[in-house]
C-alpha cells in the first residue's frame, strides 16, 4: 500500500514539475511569440504555410475556423478510409493483410480522425506497416494536433476583447504538430527505445519455445507510434493488447514514462490558459479541480482493487495482491489501476491492465471518468476546452447566486453561451444512454456481449461511454467488430468530438466579440478554493445525475451482487 | 420615503382568485411557455389515462398509479397556483390605481391663449392637445406644463399625502394623470396617447401583462429547458436499461421518476420569482420600463450621484463661527442669531439652530428686535436693527465691508480664504459697521449616506459624485461623503463622457436625473433613472422612474435586481441538488425487482417501492408550495462581497438542497406507510 501512495505522489510530482513548464511553452507556441525551437522550425513552418498557400497573419471568424476543422477531419477521414480499404494494394505490406470491411474502415478512419482510437481490430493481425505509419500514425499527430488547434482558438476567445477573429487554424494546426507533438515524441521515442521497445519494419519473427510449440513474434515501428499514441491521447496500440505487451511497455521506466505522457499535454493546457488569460490562478485553479476529480477516481479504483475478490475468499485463491485478474504481474493493482485512471481521465485509451477485469467500482471509476465528458484532463486541447463548458455552467449557477449577470474573465455569459454550452452537455447522455440503450435491447448488439447480467450492461456503457468521449479503450470482453457496433460506434464518435468542437468553438466567437470587464468585488472570484468545490461539484452532480440510473443497473448492481454471493 | 402598505402573503383577497386562476392556467397553451411545467403537464395527463386503463384492466397498482397521477396534478397546479400568487399581488395593487384611472372631463383649450375651453372626456384626448386644469381638476392625461404653476396631490399614484409644485419652465413641469390640482392652474400640453399613459403603463407592469423575461431569465430557460432534455434521456433509455436487466418497470414510476428530475421546483416558481420583483419594485415606487433595466441594475458597477440633493441636503448650512481678534465666542453666536432671526431661508434657519446649539441655551431674542432688514440684491446684505439701537448686517465678504467702508484686515482675509478653500462659503457678520467675524456656510453631507456608500463598495459597486462645484469643493464633500470618485464642474457633456469612458472599459453604469439636459446622460446609462417630477424628455430616456423623485432609490433598485438574480439561482440550485435524494429514493425501488440487492441504495429505509415512489412525488410537488413565500419575498440579501455571498448561498440552498428532501421523503413516506394508502 505504501509504495503505491509513494508512486501515486511521484507520478502527480513528475506530472506537475514538467506540464507547469511545457503550458508555459504552448502559450508561447500559439501566440506566435520566438521559443528556442523557432531558429530550427520556423523555416520548415514557412514552407508548409507556402506549399499549402495559406497566410499565417490571416485570422478567422470562429465559423471559418470551424469549418476549416471539418473540412480537415472529413479529408483526413476520407484518405484514412481509402488507406484501409486498399491496404492489399498499398507497400510495406509484410504479412501480406487484406483489406478491412467497409464498416471496420469506417469506424477506423472515424476513431483515428477523431482523436479516439477506438481500435475494433487487432492492429499485429489487420494492419500492415504502411496502414500503421502513413494511416495511423499519421492520424495519431493531426488528430491531436487538431484538438490542440481548437482549444488554443477557444482559450483565444475567453480573453480577446471585442474582437471578431480566433486564429488561424491551418496555422494553430502546424504548429501543434511542429512545435509540440513531434519535438515531445521525438524524446519519448528514444527513450522508449532506450528501454526496449522495436522500431524496425521487419517481418515477424518465428521462434520455438521451450515446450517445443511455434510462436510467431510480432514486431514493427512500435516506438514511434507508442509516443505519440501516449502523448496525443490517442491510445490506440501498436499491439491489440496495448500497453501490457512487453514490448510496448518492457520497464518499470517506460511504465512510468508512458503514464506520464498520457496527462502531460492536457495538464499543460491548464498552466497555457493561466499564462495566456495573464492570470495563472485561473490555470491552477481549473488543474486543481481536475486534479481533485483524478484523485477521487484513482482513490475508488485503487480501494476497490486492493481486497480481491470476495466471491474468491472461500476458494484456495492467494489474493494477497489484490484483484489481479487481467493485470501485468509487472505492475500490480497500484500500476494498474493509476494507469487505467489516467487513460479515462485523459482521454487516451492505451491499457496496461485489461478494465474489463476489475472490480465492479474499480471499473466504475473509469467509465465515470469517459462519461462526465472527458473534461478531467481529458483529449489533448479537447479535454480543457470540454471543461470550459463546465466552467461556463459553473460560473452561471454561481453569478446567479451572487445576483450579478454571471461573468468569467470579465465576460458576461448569456443565453447564448448557456445555450451553446447545453448543446455540448447533450452528447454524452445522447452517445452513451441513448445509443446504449439500443446496444441492450437490439439482438444484432447483444451477440457482441462476452457476459450476461450486469457485467454485460457495463461492456455496453463502457464501449460507448469509450466511443463518445473520445475515448477509445475498452472492456475486453466487448466484440465490437460487427457492423452494427461499428456503424454506431463510428457515428458515437462523430457526436463526441464535433458536437463538442463547434458549439464551444460559438462559444468563444461570441465571448471574443464581447467587452471585458475588470473585476471588482461583486463579482465572485474563479480561481478560489469555493470556485474549485463548485466546479467539481457541479461536475459530480450533472454527470452523477445523468448517469447514475444506467451505472446502478451496471457495476453498482454487479457490486452489490457480488457483495451478496450472487453471480451471473 | 413612504412605502404603500403592502399585501400580506397570503391575503385572502389574493389567494381565493389565485385558486381559480391557477386553474385555468392549466391550459395546455398556456403551459407551452414554460417547457418543465408543460413536460410536467403531458406527463401528468399520461399517468391520467394509465390510471384509466388500470381502472378498466384491474390492474395491480392501481391505487399508486392513481396517487401519482393525483400529485402530478398538484404539482402542475402548485406552480400555477405560484405564478397565480404573484400576479394577484399585482393586480390588487393595479386596482388601486386603475380606480384613480377613471374617465374624467376635461378642459381642451383651443390654443395656449384661447379665452373659452370645451369639455371633452380625457379618453378623446390626443398628444399634443391642449388642456386647461384649475383647482380641484384631475389631470386628465400625462403632460408638460406650458403655462401656471399649481400644487398637485399626486398621492394617486406615489402614496405621498403632502401636495408638489409643478410649474411650466425648468425641471418640475412634468404632470401625470390621475393626480390633482389643489391650487392655482395649469395649461399643460397632453404627451402621451390615450392607453399609453403612465398609469397604464404602470399598471401593466404590475399586472405582469407585459411582463417580458430578462436576459437572464431566458438564459436560465435554456438550461432549465436543457437539464429536462437530459432527463427525459435518461428516463427514456431507463426501460431498454431494466429491460436487458431482465425485469419490468411500470410505466408510471418512470413517470414519477421523470418528474421528480426535471427541475420542477425552480421551474414552476420561475415566473412567480420575476413577476415579485417587479412588484417589489412598484412597492417601492420605482416604475420599470422593462424588466432589462432591473436586471442590469443588479449587475451596475458604477453609480453615479448628482451631489446636491442626493448627497447633501443641497442648502448650505451653518458650520461653524470663526472671530476675528476680541470678539467672543458668545458675542458673536448672539450677533449672528439676532441678525438671522428674521431670515426664512433654510441658511438663515441654519444660522439661528446653530447659534442657539452654540450658546447652549435658549435665546428667543426677538424682543430684542427692533426692525429686520431683508436681503436686498442691492446691498445684498440682511440683518436686524435692535431695539438699542445697535445696527447688525450679514452678508458676502465684499458686501459687509461695503457696507462698514472698511478694508479687509489679513486675520480677516485668512479666515474668508480658508473657508471658501474648504468648499464652504463665508458670511461675514457685522455690528455697527464693524466685523465681528465669519460665519462657515457649508453644504451637509447626510447622515448614513457614508455608511451606504460603504455598503456599495462591498457589493463592488462604485460611486461616483457629480457636482458644479470647482474641484476643490468637490474633493471635500467626496472625501466626507465616502464616495470613491467625483467629477467636478461637471456639464451635460462631462457626464455623458464620463459614461461612455466607463462603458469602454466594460463597466455597466447607472444614473439620475430629472432635467432635460439629463436626456442625454439617461439615455446612454446602463441603468437611467429619471425623476417623476422631471422633465418629459428625462422620463423619456431613463429606463427606470422614481415615483417618489429620491436620487438614492438607485441602491434600492440595485438592491432588487441583485435578489431577483439571487432567488433565481438558489432556487435552481436548491432544486438540482433535490435530485440527489430523489435517485435514492425511486431507484432502489424500481430496480428491487431487478437485483434485490440493490436495496442497498435504500438509503433511507423507505417502506415500500410504491410508498417510496410516491413519497418523492408528493415531496416534489409540496415543496413547491413550501417555497411560494421565498419566492414572492425574495431570498434574504445582505450586501458582501460575492465571494461571502456564494459562500453563504451555497451552504443554504445547495447543501440545504442536498439534505432537506432526505429528511422530507422520509417523513412523507412514514406517513404514507402509517395511513396504509399504499
Amino acid at each position: 500500500m505504501a509504495p503505491d501512495i509513494l508512486q501515486f505522489i511521484l507520478y502527480a510530482a513528475v506530472l506537475t514539475a514538467l506540464a507547469w513548464p511545457l503550458g508555459l511553452y504552448l502559450a508561447r507556441v500559439y501566440e506566435g511569440g520566438r521559443n528556442w525551437l523557432t531558429p530550427v522550425l520556423a523555416p520548415v513552418e514557412r514552407g508548409f504555410y507556402a506549399l499549402a498557400g495559406i497566410r499565417p497573419d490571416q485570422t478567422q471568424h470562429w465559423t471559418r475556423y470551424a469549418l476549416s476543422v471539418l473540412a480537415f477531419s472529413l479529408g483526413s477521414w476520407a484518405v484514412l478510409y481509402a488507406i484501409l480499404r486498399l491496404q492489399h494494394l498499398l507497400p510495406f505490406n509484410p504479412q501480406g493483410f487484406g483489406p478491412l470491411s467497409p464498416d471496420l474502415s469506417f469506424n477506423t478512419a472515424v476513431s483515428f480522425t477523431t482523436n479516439t482510437n477506438w481500435q475494433a481490430y487487432g492492429g499485429e493481425t489487420t494492419m500492415s506497416y504502411f496502414s500503421q505509419m502513413a494511416g495511423l500514425t499519421v492520424q495519431n499527430f493531426v488528430s491531436a494536433g487538431v484538438g490542440m488547434a481548437v482549444c488554443a482558438a477557444i482559450i483565444r476567445g475567453f480573453f480577446a476583447r471585442e474582437q471578431k477573429a480566433l486564429g488561424n487554424f491551418w496555422v494553430d494546426l502546424t504548429r501543434s504538430v511542429l512545435y509540440v507533438l513531434l519535438p515531445l515524441s521525438i524524446v519519448l521515442t528514444l527513450f522508449l527505445v532506450w528501454q526496449g521497445v522495436p522500431q524496425n519494419l521487419m517481418a515477424y519473427v518465428s521462434a520455438t519455445t521451450v515446450e517445443g510449440a511455434q510462436q510467431s513474434i510480432s514486431q514493427g515501428p512500435a516506438a514511434s507510434q507508442i509516443a505519440v499514441k501516449q502523448l496525443g491521447t490517442n491510445g490506440g496500440g501498436f499491439w491489440n493488447a496495448n500497453s501490457a505487451v512487453p514490448y510496448e511497455n518492457p520497464t518499470p521506466l517506460s511504465n512510468l514514462a508512458e503514464m506520464v505522457s498520457i496527462l502531460l499535454v492536457p495538464a499543460a493546457f491548464c498552466f497555457m490558459f493561466g499564462r495566456m488569460v495573464k492570470d495563472m490562478r485561473q490555470g491552477v485553479a481549473i488543474f486543481a479541480a481536475m486534479g481533485i476529480l483524478f484523485l477521487g477516481a484513482f482513490a475508488l479504483t485503487y480501494v476497490s482493487e486492493v481486497p480481491g475478490n470476495p466471491a474468491f475468499a472461500s476458494l484456495p485463491v492467494d489474493q494477497s495482491a489484490g484483484n489481479m485478474e487481467g493485470k501485468e504481474v509487472r505492475f500490480g493493482v497500484g500500476n494498474s489501476a493509476l494507469w487505467a485512471t489516467a487513460t479515462t481521465a485523459a482521454s487516451n485509451g492505451s491499457v496496461n491492465s485489461m478494465h474489463d477485469s476489475f472490480m465492479p467500482l474499480g471499473a466504475l471509476a473509469p467509465m465515470l471518468l469517459m462519461q462526465v465528458g472527458e473534461v478531467v484532463f481529458g483529449g489533448v486541447g479537447s479535454g480543457f476546452y470540454g471543461m470550459l463548458s463546465f466552467v461556463v455552467l459553473t460560473v452561471f449557477l454561481a453569478g446567479l447566486m451572487v445576483g450579478r449577470t454571471p461573468e468569467y474573465l470579465g465576460k458576461k455569459i448569456e443565453a447564448r453561451e448557456v445555450k451553446l454550452a447545453v448543446v455540448a452537455f447533450l452528447v454524452m447522455p445522447v452517445g452513451v444512454l441513448g445509443f446504449g440503450a439500443l446496444a441492450a435491447v437490439l439482438p444484432m448488439s447483444l451477440s457482441s456481449l462476452q457476459d450476461a447480467g450486469p457485467h454485460g450492461l457495463s461492456e455496453i456503457l463502457y464501449a460507448y461511454s469509450s466511443a463518445t468521449g473520445n475515448n477509445g479503450s475498452a472492456f475486453a470482453g466487448f466484440g465490437a467488430n460487427v457492423p452494427y457496433h461499428n456503424t454506431m460506434q463510428g457515428i458515437a464518435m462523430l457526436l463526441g468530438r464535433f458536437v463538442y468542437i463547434v458549439p464551444m468553438l460559438a462559444v468563444a466567437g461570441s465571448l471574443a466579440a464581447k467587452k471585458s470587464a475588470p473585476p471588482s468585488s461583486g463579482t465572485f472570484p474563479t480561481h478560489g478554493p469555493l470556485f474549485v468545490t463548485l466546479l467539481v461539484a457541479v461536475i459530480l452532480i450533472l454527470g452523477g445525475l445523468t448517469f447514475f440510473p444506467a451505472l446502478a443497473l451496471g457495476p453498482i448492481a454487479e457490486h452489490v451482487s457480488m457483495l451478496a454471493g450472487k453471480t451471473f | 420615503m413612504r412605502k404603500k402598505p403592502d399585501i400580506s402573503l397570503f391575503d385572502w383577497r389574493v389567494t381565493g382568485p389565485a385558486l381559480k386562476a391557477a386553474l385555468a392556467k392549466l391550459d395546455p397553451r398556456v403551459m407551452a411557455k414554460n417547457p418543465v411545467m408543460f413536460v410536467t403537464e403531458v406527463v401528468a395527463a399520461l399517468s391520467t389515462l394509465l390510471f384509466l386503463r388500470d381502472l378498466v384492466i384491474g390492474g395491480e397498482t392501481v391505487a399508486v398509479t392513481g396517487q401519482i397521477a393525483a400529485w402530478l396534478w398538484f404539482t402542475v397546479y402548485f406552480a400555477n397556483f405560484a405564478e397565480a400568487m404573484a400576479e394577484g399581488r399585482g393586480k390588487a395593487r393595479a386596482d388601486t390605481l386603475r380606480a384613480t384611472q377613471s374617465e374624467t372631463p376635461a378642459k381642451k383649450l383651443a390654443s395656449l391663449g384661447a379665452e373659452t375651453h370645451e369639455v371633452v372626456s380625457s379618453r378623446a384626448l390626443k398628444p399634443g392637445d391642449l388642456v386647461l386644469v384649475r383647482v380641484g381638476d384631475i389631470v386628465p392625461a400625462d403632460g408638460e406644463i406650458l403655462e401656471g404653476i399649481a400644487s398637485v396631490d399626486e398621492s394617486a399614484i406615489t402614496g405621498e399625502s403632502a401636495p408638489v409644485i409643478r410649474e411650466a419652465g425648468g425641471d418640475r413641469s412634468a404632470v401625470t394623470g390621475g393626480t390633482r390640482v389643489v391650487s392655482d392652474w395649469i395649461k399643460v400640453k397632453v404627451t402621451s396617447k390615450p392607453g399609453e399613459s403612465f398609469l397604464d403603463r404602470m399598471i401593466a407592469m404590475v399586472e405582469g401583462a407585459e411582463r417580458q423575461k430578462t436576459p437572464n431569465e431566458i438564459a436560465l430557460n435554456i438550461l432549465l429547458a436543457g437539464m429536462t432534455i437530459i432527463f427525459l434521456i435518461v428516463v427514456v433509455t431507463l426501460e431498454p436499461f431494466v429491460m436487458y436487466s431482465g425485469a419490468v418497470v411500470s410505466v408510471v414510476f418512470l413517470v414519477a421518476l421523470l418528474v421528480t428530475l426535471i427541475p420542477t421546483t425552480i421551474g414552476g416558481l420561475l415566473s412567480a420569482i420575476g413577476i415579485a420583483g417587479m412588484d417589489r419594485l412598484v412597492k417601492s415606487n420605482v416604475i420599470a420600463k422593462s424588466g432589462r433595466a432591473v436586471e442590469a441594475a443588479g449587475d451596475v458597477d458604477v453609480l453615479l450621484l448628482d451631489k446636491t440633493g442626493t448627497i447633501t441636503f443641497g442648502a448650505r448650512m451653518a458650520d461653524a463661527f470663526e472671530t476675528l481678534p476680541g470678539v467672543s465666542a458668545k458675542e458673536m453666536a448672539e450677533a449672528a442669531l439676532l441678525a438671522s432671526l428674521a431670515d426664512e431661508t433654510p441658511e438663515g434657519r441654519s444660522i439661528v439652530d446653530f447659534a442657539r446649539k452654540h450658546i447652549g441655551r435658549t435665546l428667543d431674542g426677538t424682543d430684542l428686535v427692533a426692525g429686520s432688514i431683508p436681503f436686498s440684491a442691492n446691498t445684498r446684505v440682511s440683518g436686524a436693527d435692535l431695539t438699542d439701537g445697535t445696527s447688525l448686517r450679514k452678508g458676502a465678504a465684499d458686501a459687509i465691508l461695503a457696507w462698514c467702508g472698511l478694508i479687509a484686515t489679513p486675520e480677516l482675509r485668512a479666515i474668508v480664504e480658508g473657508i471658501a478653500k474648504s468648499g464652504g462659503t463665508p458670511l461675514l457678520v457685522a455690528r455697527d459697521r464693524r466685523v465681528l467675524g465669519v460665519i462657515h456656510l457649508k453644504d451637509i453631507v447626510k447622515p448614513g449616506i457614508r455608511d451606504r456608500f460603504a455598503e456599495l463598495r462591498r457589493m463592488g459597486v462604485r460611486t461616483v459624485m457629480i457636482t458644479g462645484d470647482n474641484p476643490l469643493t468637490a474633493a471635500a464633500i467626496a472625501a466626507e461623503a465616502g464616495v470613491d470618485d467625483f467629477l467636478a464642474e461637471a456639464t451635460p457633456e462631462k457626464k455623458l463622457e464620463l459614461i461612455r469612458k466607463e462603458q469602454a472599459l466594460g463597466k455597466l453604469v447607472a444614473m439620475c436625473g430629472d432635467g432635460s439636459n439629463d436626456a442625454p446622460a439617461l439615455a446612454q446609462a446602463d441603468v437611467g433613472v429619471a425623476m417623476n417630477t422631471g422633465t418629459p424628455a428625462a422620463k423619456e430616456a431613463g429606463n427606470l422612474i422614481d415615483l417618489d423623485s429620491d436620487p438614492t432609490k438607485l441602491i434600492e433598485i440595485v438592491l432588487v435586481g441583485k435578489q431577483l438574480l439571487i432567488s433565481r439561482g438558489s432556487l435552481t440550485t436548491f432544486s438540482v441538488a433535490n435530485d440527489v435524494a430523489k435517485y435514492f429514493a425511486i431507484l432502489p425501488a424500481l430496480f428491487v425487482t431487478a437485483y434485490p440487492a440493490l436495496d442497498a441504495l435504500n438509503v433511507m429505509r423507505l417502506g415500500s417501492p410504491g410508498s417510496a415512489i410516491l413519497s418523492a412525488v408528493i415531496f416534489n410537488a409540496l415543496i413547491i408550495i413550501a417555497l411560494i413565500p421565498l419566492a414572492l419575498r425574495g431570498v434574504r440579501y445582505q450586501p458582501a462581497t460575492a465571494a461571502s455571498l456564494l459562500r453563504r448561498n451555497l451552504l443554504v440552498y445547495g447543501l440545504g438542497g442536498l439534505i432537506v428532501p432526505f429528511i422530507g421523503i422520509k417523513a412523507i413516506d412514514m406517513i404514507v406507510n402509517a395511513a396504509g394508502i399504499v
